[in-house]
């Protein structure tokens, strides 16, 4: 029924072959290991500033934050400061609370109906959370992580993360924990997508695209790190020379799977400012989230605020002035 | 309309499983008993708004009467309001599809229809916002889920756009909180354009403009009906009250929604205003000008709810007024918490709101100078101002209906829960999932309380009735409370169909009720003329 | 609007944070950072010409090798290993390894430091330079 999945799935592995065979048949290894990878991050840093500014450039013209519990009012009752935050002080916890621990995905229910066809129940349900968050948190360590192919000397925070994600010890080389959740999580987001009726219902080719990518990008990664090595050291050396401008590819081979994975990555890069993906930005920009509930008590200015015509007092008296004497109302002019 | 089935049927009917065609190419069902009437061409006329080709129409219609330009108008429109508006920009972007919000929507819930999942309602603004305004939607097309804009289209959102009652239970949910309410607003306002708006909203907007109230009660009928409470507050209680109108110099303007003036059981909760003021002795006022909270030019655009609520201010600067006090209305409030202040501010009159009989000063009301009146009446049960004898409201046990504006646009929660408690003894709670910040909506908010869509409205109920009847079956409740006007309207056919034996009050109601007044007779009546206890019942009998 | 200063700060801290790796090296980096070390080979390598496997292979699997090598001697208790060129080599990487490469800091560690490595070889075996 949906064919979204398939055309994605067919995509990420075309480009995936077509980086493969271009490095490594076709000595493209420059176009793959270092225009594409400039090129997708200039896109990657003018789409994103673009599209913020785009965003900035239109006001905010009402205060509309969704309160999700008590207001502030009668100094006796007791005030939920996070779900209907006052100051800007309470905004910025209830922000961080959503952007860090996604909060509004962890209030979810799965609404059904009873056995005995008459009665709605609900159930909170913690799934989405959990692999959301798996996804995410992983995805954030194993980018701090590839900074040690990006920074020289090392930076402590870099060795630090890999310390406490290798603390397992197990496998050889030592396994990251991050790089398996990574694969685990995308892959659990993306069963979701294929499992779920209503989720394959609503699913668009922009949804699976962005994850058989990021699946893509995991695989490929955890195969070069424990199946198919490939030569760390030159890795770096590339690497270190985009990070220089100073790009090289260095000699002797590094292998077709390391194109493939630095060409998702590009891929994903720079398709994220004109994605969905830019929810890593917009999570910041909502104004029902990012508002204080305070619109009684300090006044919130709609720079486009203009006048309009309405039906004046005066208007309104010369239209029922008569009757409102008769029923001995008071009026401005006998 | 067909016969709508008993309520059973209805519910063994509701089918969630999903079609085999992709939604795009699904039409909306425009047949009669799905949609809520266009609106007759005069109150277009009337408000200078843009009016269809011709008066007489029917959205079952192969062809709308549309002007021939109608995508520019569509697509400038829009373009319109992605300037004005970053919160659409965002809710056009960032949606992921998670599915987090797809079976929270009540109407999702009661009609399983997929185009009622919040994420699929914004899609169908999202197609065409991509197809028309992004890049990657202009090179990928309908790969990257654009759609050119068609009549198919605008079908669409007319049947979609006027099946959401704005209630942003959906927007709770949503970890990036997108808010359908406001991709509603904005179809609607896309389609009010071409003038394809409801009767049902574009009449009351037309009354209210003219007369200051919906229901276009002009001010001497106006007069006449609060007379008339005050002849029946007097058979039940022997008090006579005789407030006062339009008058100038008073300390308080009182604003209702008109809805409490004109049907029950919204009346007797007037009554009950009427009854507190008169026990606290308040020099307040009430206005046949901004004799209106409601706005239902909230259900139309931004521009139509800023014209109808220029009196409230206007009004209160005429009068002199220190501070307006409001009544029970869900969406008067959302209008008056998050946006009048900003529409027609800032309040040139008056000084902040402080209750006159406790002193409290409502800093949270000091810029708009407008306090709830639960917010007032819970400081002034808190401060021990009201003699009260809360059995007389022994024979109603009672749950709470949190009106999904006062809760989820302002965070109303407690204070009307403390009057409640304060007013009766027998109070009981609905399950946690459906109360509150994640409270159902009645199913005829933001205007569809039509007729002619009566099942919709019912099946969209479901899941506040649904909870209601768990309490009846539990603890026997029998009395579902709110503060709004719409939930008075709405909620008793609802509760007559699916939970019969559950009646509907205001809370200021059983204030009312349980208020002991100066100088009043023995009561053996409620304010609906009813016993106050069942055995009073059989004791007068025998 | 007041929230656009706001937004752009954001935007510039953020830009900030991802483009760590280019002021990093700028500032913090050495100059011959896009140089990768090379490993240096002691006189005594040189004579070998070819160690236990192909350099190419060595470059990636020596771990998998030393590895292997625990597991034959401490589980098995075998210490010869056969090497695909069908020479024998004792399986002990303090006196077969390090009797060639002698220099850890110039051999194994260039390498691993370069790429953030830390192996746990040296947690129980000492190496030369330690021992005199």
């Amino acid at each position: 029924m949906n064919a979204a999945y398939l055309y994605s799935l067919i995509a990420v592995v075309l480009l995936g072959l077509i980086s493969y065979a271009g490095a490594e048949a076709a000595g493209l290894e420059v176009l793959f290991g270092v225009i594409i990878p400039y090129l997708a991050l200039i896109v990657f840093l003018i789409g994103f500033a673009n599209k913020i500014l785009d965003w900035t450039k239109s006001p905010v013209p009402f205060r509309i934050p969704t309160t999700m519990g008590q207001q502030k009012s009668l100094p006796w009752i007791k005030h939920n400061k996070f779900d209907s935050p006052y100051t800007t002080g309470q905004v910025v916890i209830r922000m961080v609370l959503e952007i860090l621990l996604f909060r509004s995905l962890l209030k979810n229910l799965r609404t059904g109906f009873g056995k005995d066809g008459q009665k709605i129940t609900y159930k909170w349900v913690v799934w989405l959370w959990l692999f959301a968050l798996m996804f995410h948190y992983s995805f954030l360590v194993v980018v701090i992580r590839h900074l040690r192919f990006f920074a020289e000397p090392v930076p402590f925070f870099v060795t630090m993360i890999e310390r406490v994600d290798g603390m397992l010890q197990i496998m050889l080389p030592n396994l990251f924990i991050s790089g398996v959740v990574l694969l685990a999580g995308a892959s659990l987001l993306l069963l979701r997508r294929v499992l779920l009726p209503k989720l394959v219902y609503i699913s668009r080719p922009a949804d699976f695209f962005p994850l058989f990518l990021i699946i893509g990008i995991a695989v490929t990664g955890l195969m070069m790190r424990y199946v198919s090595k490939v030569d760390v050291v030159r890795v770096k050396e590339l690497t270190m020379g985009l990070a220089t401008f100073q790009p090289s590819i260095p000699e002797g081979t590094i292998g077709g799977l390391f194109y493939v994975h630095l060409f998702f990555v590009s891929l994903l890069v720079a398709y994220i400012p004109f994605s969905k993906l830019m929810h890593m930005g917009g999570v910041f920009l909502s104004p029902t989230r990012n508002l204080p509930n305070n619109s009684r008590a300090k006044r919130h200015v709609n720079p486009w605020n203009y006048p309009v015509k309405t039906h004046t007092y005066e208007e309104y008296e010369d239209d029922f002035r008569d009757k409102m004497k008769e029923a001995g109302l008071p009026v401005e002019k006998e | 309309m067909a016969e709508t089935p008993k309520p059973e049927k209805l519910f063994q009917n509701i089918d969630h499983s999903l079609p085999d065609e992709p939604w795009e190419e699904i039409p909306p069902d425009l047949s009669e008993g799905r949609f809520c009437y266009p609106t007759k061409k005069k109150n277009l006329n009337y408000l200078d708004l843009p009016a269809t080709t011709q008066d007489e129409w029917s959205p079952a219609d192969e062809e709308w009467p549309i002007p021939d330009n109608w995508k520019e108008i569509i697509h400038e429109g829009f373009k319109d309001r992605l300037e004005k508006y970053r919160s659409l920009k965002i809710f056009m972007d960032v949606c992921v599809r998670c599915g987090a919000c797809a079976d929270k929507c009540h109407f999702f819930i009661g009609t399983g229809d997929p185009k009622n999942m919040p994420v699929l309602r914004a899609e169908l603004l999202r197609s065409v916002y991509r197809n028309d305004f992004t890049t990657a939607g202009k090179i990928l097309k309908k790969i990257n889920g654009g759609r050119p804009l068609t009549k198919q289209v605008l079908k669409e959102w007319f049947s979609y756009f006027y099946q959401c009652t704005e209630c942003r239970r959906c927007s709770v949910y949503c970890p990036y909180g997108i808010d359908t309410a406001e991709v509603t607003m904005m179809g609607r306002e896309l389609l009010s354009l071409l003038g394809l708006n409801i009767n049902w909203v574009l009449e009351p907007v037309a009354n209210c403009f003219r007369t200051g109230n919906h229901l276009g009660i002009q001010p001497h009928a106006f007069k006449d009906m609060v007379d008339f409470f005050c002849d029946d507050i007097e058979e039940i209680t022997g008090v006579r009250i005789n407030p006062s109108f339009n008058r100038k110099g008073a300390e308080i303007l009182f604003i209702v929604p008109s809805g409490d003036v004109f049907a029950d059981p919204g009346t007797y909760t007037f009554m009950g205003y009427l009854l507190l003021f008169e026990h606290l002795g308040l020099d307040y006022t009430l206005s046949t000008y901004a004799s209106e909270g409601g706005n239902f030019g909230l259900f139309t655009s931004s521009e139509v709810m800023k014209r109808l609520n220029a009196k409230m201010y206007a009004e209160a600067r005429r009068l002199g007024v220190k501070w307006i006090l409001g009544g029970e209305c869900g969406h008067m409030w959302r209008v008056i918490n998050q946006y009048m202040d900003t529409m027609n501010g800032p309040a040139d009159f008056g000084e902040v709101p402080k209750s006159p009989i406790t002193g409290t000063v409502f800093e949270n009301a000091a810029s708009t100078r407008m306090v709830h009146i639960t917010e007032f009446t819970a400081d002034l049960l808190r401060n021990n101002k009201l003699k009260l004898d809360p059995s007389r409201n022994d024979k109603h046990v009672v749950t709470f209906h949190d009106s999904c504006n006062p809760s989820r646009a302002m965070g109303l929660l407690d204070e009307p829960r403390y009057v409640l408690n304060g007013v009766c003894n027998h109070f009981y709670e609905m399950p946690e999932n459906t109360i509150r910040e994640q409270t159902f909506c009645c199913g005829s908010g933001s205007g569809l309380n039509t007729e002619e869509i009566m099942e919709l409205r019912l099946l969209g109920g479901l899941p506040r009735a649904n909870a209601v009847k768990h309490v009846h079956d539990t603890f026997g409740v029998n009395m579902l409370s709110c503060i709004c006007a719409i939930d008075r309207a709405a909620l008793p056919p609802l509760m007559d169909y699916w939970v019969p034996g559950v009646g509907v009050t205001g809370i200021h109601e059983l204030v009312g009720n349980a208020l002991v007044m100066d100088g009043e007779i023995e009561r053996t009546m409620d304010l609906r003329f009813e016993p106050l206890n069942e055995e009073t019942e059989e004791d007068a009998d025998e | 609007m007041n929230d656009k200063n706001k937004i752009i700060a954001g935007l510039i801290i953020f830009f900030v944070v991802l483009l760590f790796p280019f002021w990093f090296n700028l500032i913090f980096g050495a100059a011959d950072a896009a140089t990768a070390p090379e490993p240096e080979l002691t006189d005594k390598a040189k004579q070998a010409e070819t160690c236990v496997a192909e350099t190419d292979y060595m470059r990636t699997e020596h771990m998998q090798i030393l590895d292997q090598w625990r597991d034959m001697v401490t589980r098995d208790g075998k210490r010869i290993y056969k090497a695909e060129n069908g020479k024998e080599y004792e399986a002990s990487l303090s006196n077969t390894c390090m009797d060639c490469h002698s220099n850890k800091e110039k051999f194994c560690d260039s390498c691993h430091n370069y790429t953030s490595v830390d192996p746990y070889c040296w947690d129980c075996h000492t190496y030369p330079e330690e021992t005199e």
